[in-house]
């Protein structure tokens, strides 16, 4: 990349199921700990699941509330967070010029299932049927909330890439920074799906839900033992400049984008491809200018289900052979599976690495599967790797989109 | 069933679909939306509400008469009454 078309981020906004911003995100995940609860869900009971307990009415009215989405209220906070944590000086900025761009697994079961709810309640006359159904229901729906929260004119819009969706916002994002269509870029992934029963079920009866006696213990990547995803809501939104526009400012910089690359197994609905993922991986080293022993933290999108996880580990060894500077850890074994938000969120986790040097661990392991026992996986307890120069992040989905977003420590040649 | 329970109930309605405005001091005989910050969305919640707690019917033509307590209460006690 030319200097003119470096793009940084330059502040985050986050919610997770163990923290509301990323200092307390960052410090849950090196303390190991997990926080996942048990929830009601319609039609099937008490399930782990990863709730956010943010205010909401930090930065919306309550009537703003009740007429949006839960995944816009998410979405607003992450946005608005991020925004102050960069520094921006809002009031000078030119509005037209900054777009969002959010990453979503899925858009619209929360509210449908909410009103074919309502309206059994009332013999299913569609006359109950809430005239907020199709505001809150466009794909568009959380960005469009943000840019009416901020007073945002520039373009907005979701990206609909299932699991792999956190990483495909920032890459969205930082392509149209590249082309000049903005300047400043709300980019990141955000999720409500624990909201929606039918996602609870259909992973269920696709025997991929996972489930402990400890709903904490539930998400267990790469164990021996595990059995399935833990569904969860969060968001991670950051802001994006082009590096020129964020020196200019005197931006603090978290992070330079490297190289990415988003490709698709075009083999299966649901079993992962390790080979496309390793493709996929290769192609955002190439595009990074980085060798796989440059890579310092590689973050895994492994959801503890059985065969997920040892196919991402089969891309992973095939790519990281003979990398013993190279760490790698899973954030869902603390927080669920965040879908449209897990890769922003596993993202943002792992930032703090490159100014404390620490590599969060993959807990929840009890008895490593042989299969996933990656050399340099970072199991239960934090690694100290003295510098981190450079992480991977993969996020992976359904229908085989793969995602590998590489952010370097800025600075670093 | 008065006047001044139709004005309570579309207050209760009001206050459950616009939390954040005071109700304290609306004045029954000024339209709604020159005191409280409503818009068309939160006038069909009203026709909505109407029609899921209380079982009345506001036809699209008559959306006019829900501009103020007062009108709300002239034109909705009948259909009340009506309904005992």
């Amino acid at each position: 990349m030319s200097s003119q078309s470096r793009i940084v981020i330059t502040g985050v906004g986050l919610t997770a199921p163990n923290g509301n911003s990323l200092q307390e995100f960052r410090a849950n995940l090196l303390v190991g700990k997990a926080r996942i609860a048990e929830i009601d869900v319609r039609h099937m009971g008490k399930q782990p699941a990863g709730v956010c307990d943010f205010d909401a009415t930090k930065w919306q009215k309550r009537k703003e509330i009740r007429n949006g989405t839960r995944v816009g209220s998410i979405s607003i906070y992450c946005a608005r967070e991020a925004l102050i944590d960069s520094g921006i000086a809002w009031e000078q900025i030119d509005k037209s010029r900054v777009g969002v761009y959010l990453g979503i697994t899925e858009h619209g079961n929360v509210e449908t299932e909410n009103e074919i709810h309502n309206i059994s309640q009332f013999g299913n006359d569609t006359k109950y049927w809430t005239h907020h159904h199709n505001p809150r229901t466009v794909a568009n729906n959380p960005a469009g909330e943000v840019t009416m929260n901020l007073g945002i004119t520039g373009p907005h819009y979701t990206i609909g890439a299932a699991c792999a969706a956190g990483n495909a916002g920032l890459i969205q994002a930082a392509q149209m920074l590249q082309l000049g269509e903005v300047d400043l870029a709300f980019a990141g992934g955000v999720s409500e799906s624990i909201h929606t029963f039918g996602i609870f079920a259909g992973f269920k009866n696709q025997g991929a839900l996972g489930s402990h006696p400890d709903p904490t213990k539930a998400s267990r990547p790469f164990d021996k033992n595990r059995n399935g995803i833990v569904i969860s809501e969060g968001g991670a939104i950051y802001t994006l400049e082009r590096l020129e526009d964020a020196l200019r400012r005197g931006a603090k910089i978290l992070g330079e984008i490297a190289g990415w690359c988003i490709n698709s197994d075009a083999t299966d609905a649901v079993l992962p491809n390790p080979q496309r993922q390793a493709e996929c991986v290769r192609f955002a080293l190439q595009r990074s200018g980085l060798k796989p022993q440059d890579i310092t933290i590689v973050s895994t999108h492994a959801t503890a289900t059985a065969l997920g996880d040892i196919q991402e580990c089969v891309a992973l060894r095939e790519v990281f052979q003979n990398c013993p500077n190279t760490y790698i850890n899973n954030t869902k074994s603390y927080i669920g599976h965040c879908m449209g938000a897990a890769g922003a969120l596993e993202l943002a986790g792992n930032l703090p690495s490159f100014a404390d040097g620490w590599v969060h661990p993959t807990i929840n392991i009890e008895e490593i599967d042989p299969e996933c026992a990656l050399p340099g996986l970072v199991v239960n307890k934090p690694h100290q790797a003295n510098e981190v120069n450079a992480i991977l992040n993969n996020s992976f989905g359904m229908l085989g989109i793969n995602s590998a977003l590489i952010v370097k420590k800025y600075g670093v040649a | 069933m008065t006047k001044e329970d139709i004005k309570q109930i579309v207050l209760d309605i009001i206050a459950d679909i616009a939390p954040d405005e005071d109700l304290s001091a609306v004045k029954a005989e000024v339209r709604l939306r020159d005191q409280l910050s409503l818009d068309s969305m939160d006038f069909l919640d009203i026709v909505m509400e109407l029609r899921k707690k209380h079982g009345i019917e506001v036809p699209e033509a008559d959306y006019v008469q829900l501009a103020s307590l007062d009108s709300c209460a002239d034109y909705l006690l009948p259909k009340f009454l009506a309904k005992k």
